[in-house]
């Protein structure tokens, strides 16, 4: 043992040397990752105070007044953002009215209710839907769907639905094909696919023991699910459809098709409209002076700040299953 | 210090398991000395005082919980890789203490190997497995290392079924291979201690044994610790046992004297099975 | 007919009907998927050319190709995954090795979410603000960078999720060896969570080659071949998007075209994918 003592002090200052060496190269290494992970926040807020600073010409010539004025005037300069939030509002409230109910079937038939061999493909199909681009469902639907709203089903609903009282004002129109209920519907197929996948995946979180024995009660599939199913994970859902609603209030290119692109508000969902993202796809390129260029970068920022309130709101609810499953 | 011959490693027992006196001699390798251990505020262990000696295998044993596997981190202070975990008190390793900042990380771990209860190969293939800690330490020749891959995967008792496949990929091999290949990982770095824990739980018993007899080869060559749930493993491998309870080492001596005549009414109410 | 068996016979044609309704929700949305495929695949098919490849964009009325669209999307789509991939890794190795359970890294995962699926438009205006105004024209660089945003949460997602994946002992057994511990991240973690991470830049490249929206007023669009990325620079979407828009109908075929191969190529990239994460499941178990 002594003899080799020389060669032990040597190898032991080298290791030591070494170990210097590592911890200073450690050190680099998580400051280089908490940079880039630092990165994130700042992409984040950067785009937002971006957009608040490049609307801040907007914000400042037209005030409040911005949000609840109709006027979208490039020639007189003058611009409100009701017209685009409307629209907004109106297209997404259509695609989540369609989309919800049709998404819980989806998830009901691909978790309780579709032999195993089918559950696979299936829900692999749904998933292409996600994949596929807006532009596509903007293009098909400008050019497959619209002929057949303005053709088939906007005179369909101008004789029956248009004649209901209450309702009927919101069904009468010319038979364009574009508009609100149009781009509601494109939306709809868009974040149907989101929505369910979001629910499948909830549902089977769902502990089976759970699910057993209240089929040992003799109840069915539709009451275990209604009645166990969906209470258990209900604020998963929630978040779900939240974040289908995120995704349907700020898509650009599905609506920018359909829509038509006029700033009119106008009581009935066959006419023409807008939206804020569609606005600002269409016209942001032909913008000629600074104010209508910051109107339509403060629309963006509007747009911003509805999504992230939706979309926080969605993560803090998904969140909420997880936390539950984690404590049992 | 080195060349004092050393006493039996027993110093710091407390006199009530005096009688469980190891009667092979075996010098101190590692020693803990009043170590207490913290779990963000749970107190896990308790003022333990143990001795490992040199070229002997010392088995932990106790019920779950017991502090048994957070021991055995602390002795190459792998725990430290979380954070609110703290450790007082001082383990030695040839008398130096491992848990002063001070004393490299590197030098530690090169001198006290770990083995963990899943094996967890790394996703390269079974030579890398083995080059990958020697890289780290030394540059040695395509033949150098070719010889040292062969040297640890022939200690490791696994030289014979993968002398063939050293390309191929790690994950390709059975569990026991597996746990075996890991131990070859740890002893390729030539280190004087290995620690396992608990190696053989994920294995089925014919790996198990095979396990087992490497453990009685290696103990010429290294100083062993091992965790175990097992009691029969333990009184088949182990020359020393500790037996831990809430966080405390019970008792301590000799695995025949332990097991044949337990000096505490706990040790004997584990070892019989009649544990509440 | 006693009183119960009448409510139990109610109860199951309840259930039977909502679950034959639940069947017609899938094959509502099976409709919608197979008539868009089918639409693209049948129109873009036709509208296929040898010529879509060598030619450029034409003006009103002639002939001609996507060439430099396709290019300047290839261009711009690879930049935005060299620029968006090694940061989204890093900070996805922050998350999941440095910040795992802390406040700061569940903030973090917080802004990555919404960033995650924040309206992409958005990100093209943020990129205008910052680059195009400041420069003062448009450029293909500003059109990668709002892409390598897009890019950016989905890597930094995959990379947490899959390292958190990779078994705490794996980490413990190199770090035993004494190795430090970025080597650990970066040759073994890395290593067994790639799969993963491969498939995330996959699926990121997917959803960036068939973005409009983050390109209309960061590239802008060029009628001519270029391979400066400090000009304005042509992409297969913005082109779909003038040329759909347009009332030509040589534009609206040439625009099909366009629409047929990015749906090929996105559907492709998301078949790969999945065949990466399935191959690695099997590996594994």
């Amino acid at each position: 043992m002594a003899a080799q003592s020389p060669t032990l002090m040597t190898t032991t200052l080298a290791a030591d040397e070494r170990n210097a060496r590592d911890a200073r190269a450690d050190g680099l290494f998580r400051k280089l990752v908490a940079a880039a992970a630092f990165f994130v926040l700042i992409a984040l807020t950067g785009a937002a105070l971006s957009m608040l600073w490049g609307g801040r010409d907007a914000f400042t010539t037209f005030g409040f007044k911005f949000l609840y004025s109709t006027d979208w005037d490039a020639v007189n300069l003058k611009f409100g953002a009701l017209v685009p939030i409307y629209g907004t509002l109106v297209t997404a409230l259509i695609a989540m009215l369609i989309a919800v109910p049709v998404s819980f079937g989806i998830a009901l038939f691909l978790t309780e209710v579709a032999p195993g061999w089918l559950r696979g493909p299936v829900s692999a199909a749904i998933e292409l839907l996600a994949g596929i681009p807006s532009i596509i469902y903007g293009m098909w639907g400008l050019f497959v769907f619209v002929p057949i709203m303005g053709e088939y089903v906007t005179p369909w609903l101008n004789d029956h639905l248009g004649q209901w009282p209450l309702l009927g004002p919101l069904f009468r129109g010319p038979p364009l094909g574009i508009g609100m209920l149009t781009a509601g519907i494109v939306l709809a197929i868009m974040v149907i696919p989101f929505i369910s996948s979001v629910m499948r995946e909830v549902f089977l979180t769902v502990p089976t023991r759970l699910k057993e024995s209240a089929y040992a009660l003799g109840s069915t599939t539709w009451e275990v699910v209604w009645d166990i199913v969906l209470p258990y994970t209900r604020s998963a859902v929630i978040g779900g459809i939240f974040l289908g609603l995120g995704r349907a209030l700020g898509e650009t290119m599905a609506v920018t098709f359909v829509l038509g692109n006029a700033h009119r508000l106008s009581a009935s969902l066959l006419e023409p409209g807008n939206s804020i993202a569609a606005t600002i796809a269409n016209e942001f390129t032909e913008a000629d002076s600074d104010l209508y260029r910051s109107s339509l970068i403060a629309l963006g920022f509007l747009l911003f700040v509805v999504t992230f309130v939706v979309l926080a709101a969605a993560k803090l609810m998904l969140r909420r299953l997880s936390r539950q499953e984690g404590t049992k | 210090m080195i060349d004092v011959p050393s006493p039996v490693a027993v110093a710091p027992l407390p006199p009530a398991t005096a009688a469980a006196k190891p009667v092979a001699t075996g010098r101190p390798k590692m020693a803990a000395r009043g170590l207490d251990f913290y779990y963000d505020g749970f107190h896990a262990l308790k003022n333990v005082s143990l001795d490992i000696a040199e070229k002997r295998v010392t088995a932990l044993i106790g019920p779950s919980g017991c502090g048994k596997s957070t021991l055995l981190r602390v002795f190459n202070r792998i725990y430290s890789i979380y954070p609110k975990l703290r450790a007082t008190g001082e383990v030695l390793l040839d008398g130096e203490n491992i848990l002063d900042p001070k004393f490299p990380l590197n030098r530690l771990r090169s001198k006290v190997g770990m083995v963990f209860q899943k094996p967890v190969p790394f996703p390269m293939s079974i030579y890398d497995n083995i080059a990958y800690g020697i890289r780290h330490y030394e540059k040695l020749s395509k033949a150098e290392m070719d010889a040292r891959v062969e040297q640890a995967l022939v200690q490791g008792a696994l030289w014979g079924e993968v002398k063939d496949k050293l390309k191929q990929s790690a994950l390709g091999l059975s569990g026991g291979q597996q746990q075996r290949l890991c131990i070859a990982r740890a002893i390729a770095l030539r280190p004087e201690v290995i620690l396992l824990d608990e190696p053989t739980s994920a294995l089925d018993p014919i790996a198990t044994g095979k396990i087992e007899q490497l453990i009685s080869e290696l103990k010429e060559h290294f100083t062993i610790a091992i965790v175990t749930h097992n009691m029969q493993q333990a009184a088949r491998c182990s020359d020393y046992t500790a037996f831990m309870y809430l966080g405390e080492l019970v008792e301590y001596g000799n695995t025949e004297m332990l097991f044949t005549k337990p000096a505490k009414k706990q040790t004997e109410d584990y070892i019989t099975g009649r544990f509440g | 007919m006693t009183p119960s068996d009448r409510l139990y016979l109610k109860r199951r044609l309840v259930n039977g009907f909502n679950l034959v309704v639940s069947g017609l929700c899938a094959a509502f949305g099976l409709f919608w998927l197979i008539w868009i495929l089918w639409t693209t695949f049948k129109t873009g098919l036709a509208a296929m050319k040898p010529g879509l490849f060598t030619q450029m964009t034409p003006p009103p009325g002639s002939d001609g190709g996507l060439a430099n669209a396709l290019f300047g999307s290839l261009v711009m789509s690879l930049a935005a995954i060299a620029i968006g991939t090694p940061i989204g890794i890093a900070a996805g190795t922050f998350l999941a090795e440095y910040a795992r359970k802390s406040a700061l890294g569940e903030a973090i995962r917080f802004v990555n979410d919404i960033l995650l699926s924040a309206p992409s438009i958005v990100l093209g205006l943020f990129v205008y603000t910052l680059v195009v105004a400041q420069v003062g024209h448009f450029s293909g660089w500003a059109g990668a960078l709002a892409l390598a945003l897009i890019v950016l949460p989905v890597v930094v997602r995959t990379t947490d999720e899959m390292l958190q994946l990779v078994p705490s002992q794996m980490r413990e057994a190199a770090l035993s060896l004494g190795v430090p511990q970025w080597k650990v991240t970066v040759q073994v973690l890395y290593r067994s969570a790639l799969p993963g991470i491969t498939t995330g830049v996959l699926l990121a490249l997917a959803r960036i080659s068939g973005e409009t929206a983050p390109l209309l007023f960061t590239a802008l669009n060029n009628q001519y071949w270029s391979a400066d990325l400090s000009q304005p620079m042509a992409s297969v979407p913005v082109v779909i998007f003038q040329y759909a828009m347009s009332p030509y109908d040589s534009w609206h075929a040439l625009a099909w075209a366009g629409a047929f191969v990015v749906t090929l190529f996105v559907l492709l990239l998301s078949i790969l994918s999945r065949a990466i994460l399935l191959r690695n499941k099997a590996h594994h178990d």
